[in-house]
């Protein structure tokens, strides 16, 4: 009964660890299918932004579909590859690595979260495999090498419409901030908000913040509402966002609330119930847009489906499709013409408006502003770069 | 004032989450002089019982003291059976062995229940059944006073009323007393220690379940990992109120609710647990048997 720990099982597990080895490396030898291509995603499928990795792998899956049905590539059909890392940075580590060394993919599409993209960024720079971000919008992202490419806007443009918007259309003065602290996303677009919000004669209020694992916020609302701001900013994720709002609403505090594209799901509505209504936020694209290149586009999703697109999935769309032009355009199939390509894309026609790629591998695009109204997110503006 | 005021029942309210979670732990410590570390998962557990059986039977769509009822009747039978379970299969077997056995096995329960629930409700967060209306009840100084909010304080202070009657003025409870005072010499005094000790589980995994309910209901977002952080607070409360003791879990939680609400209204938002916890370890150095422990303290 006491010897709960077999020392004797030992040497069998060290044999089973050996076999397992040894099953990796037959995998590994087994000769690659050469009518395909071999694209990666890594996702957030489960965990606490779960709803990302999977708006954003249906878009994806959407366009391979698509591009498959039209031919392929050069002939070759696209294997897409997506794995999950739990929502984790760490589990983004392992992921990315066995993506590249284990299955061999040829380019990696992937994260959602800034500090993910990161993560995989750092794994595919130095083994030269381009990698699109679909929608991470903090800039260091893409600064980590020249394989790493975005088909969004940045921050500092996200955090400048927003601020302009909260002073020119709802004609705020006083805006407090809070902000998710250990989330590059959510400090860096608290940080251009509150630049852009003071140089235009705006006044921060005051500047709070909260950590992930938070579940509580009223310590931080209840201080929020004593300073008596015209507006709150919480650029963070939305399973938090929706608590946030629920709470301030309990507090009594009614005025309009706003965020980025990270408030982007239909998760948002569901936990902050009428509390997130008639709050704004910036997002790459409104499904309540008369363009027929959305409105096609909508059509084929639901098709697909049965639901409507979220901005996650429109700009995953997009990127698969931007990354299969550059593929398209190689003379020989490689990463390093990949990469080339990308770097020449311009004008690009997508769901998310007209993309062209910069010197610093970002995406030049509009940004939209829609208003939360129930399970819908209502088109209020464009704002061009 | 109105700011202080409504700081101080946001306190109140989260402490006394985390003071109807330490009554479990320190129950189990009491009995067993064991932490047990999968009473954060029984609470998790709970609040999927009550999510799924609260979609299964639509009670949303009828939202009511009925409702609740219902919701609190399933998380605490579910919670109930799951805690007797785990001390049948992973704690009873080892009941002779030295104490970090047990210890270490509490740990790998905790482990094993957090990742399975992974693995069967996925790990991306539900949202609770909204039940019951959280509606003002009535203001005070301004300040409006939630009908939740009001609700966990007063089952927190019911239970630990009911729990303290029972554990000094009944049989069962003298008997419990016994056991944890010399759990060899008391089956001479025909007490049956297993069953005991089943009872000190059902006692307070039920109080985990009726916790989970109310979390969810203020906090409408439940999660395979929502225990971790909630359940290591309200174990560091049961310690500083001086683990073992009943009325002491009660005065941990709420002290614990309150100095972190304190931390982020006047101190800093970004170090409120460091805070918090620097704040109980600065106590625990002037009483290192918490606030009500005796060091021949009588244990539950």
């Amino acid at each position: 009964m006491r010897n709960v720990f077999n020392v004797k099982s030992l040497p069998g597990l060290l044999a089973n660890y050996a076999l397992v080895l040894s099953g990796f490396f037959l995998v590994q030898c087994t000769p690659k299918n050469t009518n395909e291509i071999l694209i990666g995603h890594f996702a957030s499928l489960t965990g606490t932004e779960a709803t990302f990795g999977q708006s954003t792998e249906k878009g994806i899956r959407l366009a391979v579909d698509e591009i498959n049905a039209a031919g392929g590539i050069k002939g070759k059909k696209i294997k897409l590859i997506t794995m999950d890392n739990r929502s984790q940075a760490e589990e983004t580590n392992a992921v990315v690595n066995r993506l590249i060394e284990q299955e061999k993919v040829i380019a990696l599409l992937g994260e959602v979260a800034s500090q993910r993209s990161k993560v995989g960024a750092l794994v595919a720079q130095p083994k030269k495999i381009p990698m699109i971000t679909p929608s991470s919008t903090n800039p260091d992202v893409t600064a980590i090498g020249d394989y790493i490419f975005r088909v969004c806007f940045i921050d500092p443009f996200q955090g400048t419409v927003m601020a302009k918007f909260a002073f020119d259309n709802l004609k705020v003065k006083r805006v407090a901030i809070l902000r998710e602290i250990g989330s590059d996303y959510s400090v860096g677009l608290a940080d251009f908000f509150s630049k852009k919000f003071k140089e235009l004669g705006g006044e921060i209020v005051t500047d709070l913040s909260y950590s992930n694992q938070d579940v509580d916020y009223k310590a931080q609302l209840t201080q929020i509402k004593s300073k008596k701001p015209e507006a709150i900013f919480i650029p963070g994720y939305y399973s938090q966002v929706g608590l946030i709002a629920r709470q301030a609403k309990e507090l009594g505090l009614s005025v309009p609330l706003m965020g980025g594209d990270g408030w982007d799901s239909p998760k948002l509505s569901e936990i902050g119930k009428t509390a997130v209504n008639g709050s704004y936020f910036s997002n790459h694209y409104s499904n309540d847009s008369d363009d027929p290149v959305i409105k096609d586009f909508i059509k084929r999703f639901k098709a697909k489906y049965n639901e409507m697109p979220d901005g996650l999935s429109s700009v995953a769309y997009d990127a698969a499709q931007i990354l299969a032009l550059a593929m398209e355009k190689t003379s020989e199939l490689n990463s390093k013409n990949i990469r080339d390509q990308l770097a020449l894309i311009k004008d690009f026609h997508g769901v998310t408006g007209k993309i062209s790629i910069d010197k610093d591998r970002n995406a030049q695009k509009p940004a939209v502003v829609v208003k939360v109204d129930g399970a819908t997110n209502k088109f209020v503006t464009t704002v061009n770069p | 004032m109105q700011d202080l005021l409504q700081h101080l029942i946001n306190g109140l309210s989260l402490g006394s989450i985390y003071a109807l979670i330490a009554l479990g732990y320190t129950m189990v410590y009491g009995v067993l002089q064991l932490i047990n570390f999968a009473h954060s998962e029984v609470y998790m557990m709970g609040a999927f019982a009550a999510y799924y059986s609260a979609s299964a039977l639509n009670l949303e769509a009828r939202p009511g003291v009925l409702s609740l009822m219902i919701l609190l009747f399933v998380a605490i039978f579910f919670c109930s059976c799951l805690g007797v379970l785990i001390e049948f299969l992973a704690y009873r077997p080892l009941r002779k062995a030295p104490k970090i056995n047990v210890l270490i096995t509490a740990i790998g329960v905790s482990l094993f229940l957090q990742y399975s629930a992974q693995v069967f409700f996925g790990a991306d967060p539900k949202v609770f059944p909204q039940v019951l209306e959280n509606t003002t009840l009535f203001t005070f100084f301004d300040v409006p006073i939630k009908s939740l909010d009001l609700s966990v304080f007063v089952v927190t202070l019911v239970s630990m009323i009911l729990l303290y009657l029972f554990i000094f003025f009944t049989k069962y409870g003298k008997a419990l007393r016994a056991v944890s005072c010399q759990i060899q010499v008391a089956p001479l005094m025909g007490i049956s220690v297993n069953r005991m000790i089943s009872l000190t589980f059902v006692l307070g995994s039920s109080l985990a379940g009726v916790g989970s309910v109310l979390v969810g209901l203020k906090y409408p977002k439940i999660e395979p990992l929502m225990g971790l952080l909630f359940g290591m607070k309200a174990f560091v409360a049961a310690v500083l109120g001086g683990i073992g003791n009943i009325p002491g879990a009660v005065i941990g939680g709420l002290l614990m609710g309150l100095s972190e609400e304190m931390v982020v209204a006047y101190l800093s938002s970004t170090y409120r647990d460091a805070l918090a916890f620097g704040l109980l370890i600065f106590i625990l150095i002037f009483k290192p048997t918490g606030i009500l422990g005796k060091n021949s303290a009588e244990k539950v």
